[in-house]
């Protein structure tokens, strides 16, 4: 009783607080507002340039530094031009905060696009809340997560790996599955839905195998054999692959050389993009698959120009595209939308404005911002092709919409997240109709 | 006796069923029409018309069915008439079975995993009386478990007239198998003594599924039993042996990776933190004789064997002649300036082949594996590792104990100021040390090259396992790297099943703490004055 009372003259002195300096801060800021609006609109770019992560990130770095450009090009956002500001945070989650703050504080920039591992961004998400800008996440992700200013334009559970698993049960008949990941944040927690889906739908826990690994595994003889050992009990089997990144290419090695191939034991990816198979011989892996939102394989009008711009900008004839490149794409394009709705960059004022932005994507379709600050996507399943792309062999009917909160866990059930008003919540419980944290933190 | 005589029935009727599609189809007509619906991105559809064309009977069928289950038939633009081609091979019609010189522009039919994974069955049917004896075993074993009666009363017929035996005792296999599944009593306690003993993972599973049959009859049940418990012992030998494989396999690829550092380090007594970049260095060497041979894939992997000892050596004699020289005796600026270097390298590989991934490819003779039997078999590319691994360290021996130079690196190593009084260039004798060091490093890489990824932080895997092998196998001792890497690869081996292998790399590292704890000078201790001072 008395803790509650507590907590709630702990919001109300806050709130009036944040309310009184707010107004002070109104006076003196319309004439800010007006001397903010001159000059570039800083962008920040928090991708790493150095270290393991490199690999994956340059890229992203790439697209919205080539992106800026195209903006600019035809004369910026709202008569303003844009001015990149890259740093590089090394590989090194610690140092994702430091430089976001960095960023934010020295570098005054209005937006941020950064990020790939979950591990990063749980370091970020702190700083863009306390310091308000908005963060633009490019990634699929494990979900069971919101927050009031980052945009996640990769893919929750719901719009990737469930999907995936759905396609796999329904069109191959599968029963017995094999999860393996490596060991940390984004495999358990997408293992941890899988498995209460598959246990949903009557699967029995003798035919589910979980394996973690550590990062960089690379004799993958003993867990191969086991998975062919696992396999060859007389009923269809799967494997779901969480596994990150240089892991993936002796697995797919010792698959090919164990003589596993798709049509015995089909391996369906959720991290292995284009860029990891052009350091592998995809001809024995013809078959395996993957579930993501986008391939550069997509034929449309709209991705062969983008794939045609992206190599012309770097120079490089056979760079290939990826999907979180494309998520950048879709994010990049909602944030322009949004400064000109709001007709300002103030971080404040665009994040407002973000949901209900619909841009178009490159797979054919339109994307909408949602007021969970997830997008909406299509899911494809593609096949692995002997010259190292994919090939859609499926997709969901209409777009999917991303949920924040997974509803096959039991504590996330009866969560929803909803930061429009008059919820302004991120972790409202339906059931019980309150708000159990994440409440709209700035002042009206 | 009365279902026999239907079977026959049903086989018979079959036959003429058979024999009258034939002659429908003599002029093909109805054939190219079916092909035509192939036109399509639905899946499902396909498979209906691979399975119309296997029903219809026609001589080139089973030709047709697997043209479509390998992604070789395609579709003429102008009129959907279906030719199939092989890679850059001519164009054949698919029904009259003739080349066609110029056919035009012809579409691939689009297939997917499911097509070839639902087409597989009906192949191995169609491919039972396949002239080739290795096609007809495939086809065979491909059917274990999935025969209907009539099918298995037809298998049984062929394996009266098949004259290799290995495909007789195939057939007799599936035969049995179905015999299990459907038979009456009798027949199944037949069935069950010619599945005794068979490793086949199918007779195990249907042996195991009868033995633990509440239904059945008792008798079947004990005789299921029986059998299944004949192989057990069997298949416990055989796991034991597959788990020694991969430990020895792993064990190989740590002593190579270890070896050049138990001379740079074990020899000389240096702390060098690029040695894993001479491992990368000995990768890209083999990526790069790859682009330079592109048509002959084992031609550029020998040559990448000297190729990549010559590039590594030589950057470790830079490395040595321009910074560790004049920091002998300092063991910690070593490890410092070493790191320094490791830096410097992965930016170097980094800004000149581009952070992505390297595809090496494995040559044919290299990839598959040998199969000892049904339970056993064995990987073709760890096999040539062992094998690399061991000859690696045969050479390096030789060369410290037969030849001059490795005279002079023991003495300049055992005792510096008495092998420069007796006229040992020990400052150039040091410099070869290194070079011989990251040399071997550069082999190792080669190796590396056939089972992971060749990018930037090839060797950052590799550092920390190869200083782990040679503390453990006592500096200085080449035989105590070999027998330390085999020891930790068939332990890791051995634990992995057991802790999953994260745990397992954890123990392992516990493990040898501990055991350094109670001998610090590793499993083959330095004996004699030099090991003292």
């Amino acid at each position: 009783m008395i803790k509650s009372l507590l907590s709630d003259f702990a919001r109300y002195t806050k709130r009036t607080m944040v309310g009184t300096a707010a107004l002070g801060l109104m006076a003196m800021g319309s004439v800010q507002a007006q001397e903010d609006d001159k000059g570039p609109i800083k962008v920040g770019i928090l991708h790493s340039l150095s270290g393991t992560m490199a690999v994956s990130e340059k890229p992203l770095k790439d697209i919205i530094t080539m992106l800026i450009e195209e903006q600019n090009e035809k004369g910026g956002i709202n008569g303003r031009k844009l001015e990149p500001v890259v740093v590089d945070p090394a590989s090194d989650w610690p140092q994702y905060a430091q430089k976001a703050r960095q960023l934010i504080n020295q570098d005054e920039v209005d937006v941020i696009f950064g990020n790939w591992t979950s591990s990063s961004r749980k370091a970020v998400l702190p700083v863009v809340e306390e310091l308000e800008v908005p963060l633009f996440y490019p990634v699929q992700y494990e979900g069971q997560e919101s927050s009031e200013y980052v945009f996640y334009t990769g893919a929750a559970p719901n719009q990737q790996s469930l999907p995936a698993v759905r396609y796999l049960k329904e069109v191959y008949g599968i029963e017995r599955w094999v999860l393996a990941g490596t060991d940390y944040v984004f495999p358990r927690t997408t293992n941890k839905i899988l498995q209460a889906w598959l246990k949903k739908e009557g699967v029995s826990e003798d035919d589910i195998m979980v394996n973690y690994t550590p990062f960089g595994h690379s004799d993958w003889q003993s867990i191969v054999s086991r998975i062919k050992e696992f396999g060859a009990q007389g009923k269809p089997t799967a494997v779901i692959s969480t596994i990150n990144g240089d892991a993936n290419v002796p697995f797919y090695k010792e698959l090919a050389n164990q003589g596993v191939e798709a049509i015995d034991i089909p391996v369906l990816a959720l991290s292995v993009g284009e860029q990891t198979l052009s350091g592998i011989d995809t001809e024995p892996l013809v078959g395996h698959m993957a579930a993501w939102n986008y391939f550069q394989s997509i034929d449309t009008e709209a991705n062969k120009a983008f794939i045609k711009q992206w190599r012309e900008y770097l120079g490089e004839s056979d760079r290939v595209t990826s999907d979180p490149m494309h998520s950048h794409y879709i994010g990049f394009n909602m944030w322009v939308e949004a400064v000109k709705k709001a007709g300002t960059s103030n971080p404040e004022a665009v994040k407002d404005a973000m949901p209900g932005i619909t841009v178009p994507d490159l797979v054919g379709g339109y994307a909408t911002m949602l007021n969970n600050h997830h997008i909406t996507k299509p899911v494809f399943i593609g096949e692995i092709q002997g010259n190292g792309q994919f090939s859609k062999v499926w997709e969901t009917k209409g777009y999917v919409a991303g949920d924040a909160w997974s509803s096959l866990i039991p504590e996330t059930a009866d969560l929803m997240s909803d930061w429009t008003e008059p919820l302004e919540c991120g972790k409202y419980n339906v059931a019980t109709g309150e708000c159990e944290g994440q409440e709209r933190q700035s002042a009206e | 006796m009365c279902r026999q005589r239907l079977a026959r029935w049903g086989y018979q009727l079959i036959q003429i069923v058979a024999l009258v599609a034939l002659a429908s189809s003599a002029y093909g007509a109805d054939l190219s029409e079916t092909l035509k619906e192939l036109d399509t991105r639905n899946f499902r559809q396909q498979i209906e018309v691979a399975r119309e064309v296997a029903a219809s009977g026609h001589e080139r069928a089973p030709i047709i069915v697997k043209a479509i289950q390998q992604g070789h038939m395609y579709l003429r633009a102008s009129d959907q008439r279906a030719f199939i081609r092989r890679d850059d091979g001519p164009a054949i019609d698919s029904v009259s079975g003739e080349e066609v010189a110029e056919p035009g522009q012809l579409e691939p039919v689009g297939i997917n995993n499911l097509v070839r994974m639902k087409l597989r069955d009906l192949v191995a049917r169609l491919e039972l009386q396949h002239p080739n004896p290795d096609k007809r075993l495939a086809a065979v074993e491909n059917l274990y478990g999935s025969l209907s009666s009539e099918e298995a009363e037809r298998v049984r017929e062929f394996a009266v007239d098949e004259t290799n035996p290995q495909v007789k005792a195939a057939m007799r296999t599936a035969v049995a198998l179905y015999k299990l599944d459907a038979g009456e009593r009798a027949a199944k306690i037949e069935a069950i003594e010619r599945l005794s003993g068979s490793l086949v993972q199918k007779s195990r599973n249907a042996l195991q599924a009868a033995a633990n049959d509440e239904q059945a009859d008792p008798a079947v049940r004990e005789a299921a039993r029986e059998a299944f418990a004949s192989v057990q012992t069997q298949l416990t030998i055989y796991g034991r042996l597959e788990q020694l494989f991969f430990g020895l396999s792993l064990g190989s690829v740590l002593v190579l990776a270890a070896i050049g550092l138990a001379i740079t380090f074990g020899v000389m007594g240096v702390i060098n933190m690029a040695h894993g970049e001479m491992i990368m260095l000995g990768a890209y060497t083999t990526y790069v004789m790859q682009l330079l041979l592109p048509n002959n894939i084992a031609l550029s992997l020998v040559v990448a064997i000297p190729a990549a000892f010559l590039v590594s050596g030589a950057v470790g004699i830079g490395i040595e002649r321009g910074v560790i020289r004049f920091l002998y005796g300092r063991p910690l600026e070593t490890l410092l300036a070493t790191f320094g270097i490791s830096l410097i390298l992965r930016q170097v590989v980094r800004t000149v082949f581009g952070p992505l991934n390297r595809q090496v490819s494995t040559p044919e003779w290299m990839s598959g594996e040998i199969v000892f039997n049904p339970a056993f078999s064995v990987t073709i590319n760890r096999l040539t590792i062992i094998v690399f691994a061991l000859a690696v360290f045969v050479g390096l021996v030789l060369i410290l104990k037969r030849t001059n130079l490795g005279l002079w690196v023991r003495a300049v190593s055992q005792n510096r100021s008495m092998a420069r009084a007796v006229g040992v260039r020990s400052e150039w004798v040091d410099a070869l040390t290194f070079g011989l060091g990251s040399g071997v490093a550069g082999l190792a890489g080669v190796a590396l090259s056939q089972i992971t990824n060749v990018g930037p932080n090839l060797g950052q895997q590799y550092i920390v396992d190869s200083f782990l092998v040679v503390v453990f196998g006592g500096a200085g001792n080449l035989l105590g790297t070999l027998f330390a890497g085999m020891s930790l690869g068939i332990l890791n081996k051995l634990l992995e099943p057991e802790t999953g292998a994260v745990l397992a790399k954890v123990l392992l590292l516990v493990f040898v703490i501990l055991f350094i704890q109670r001998r610090p000078q590793g499993l083959f201790p330095q004996r004699g004055r030099a090991a003292e001072s």
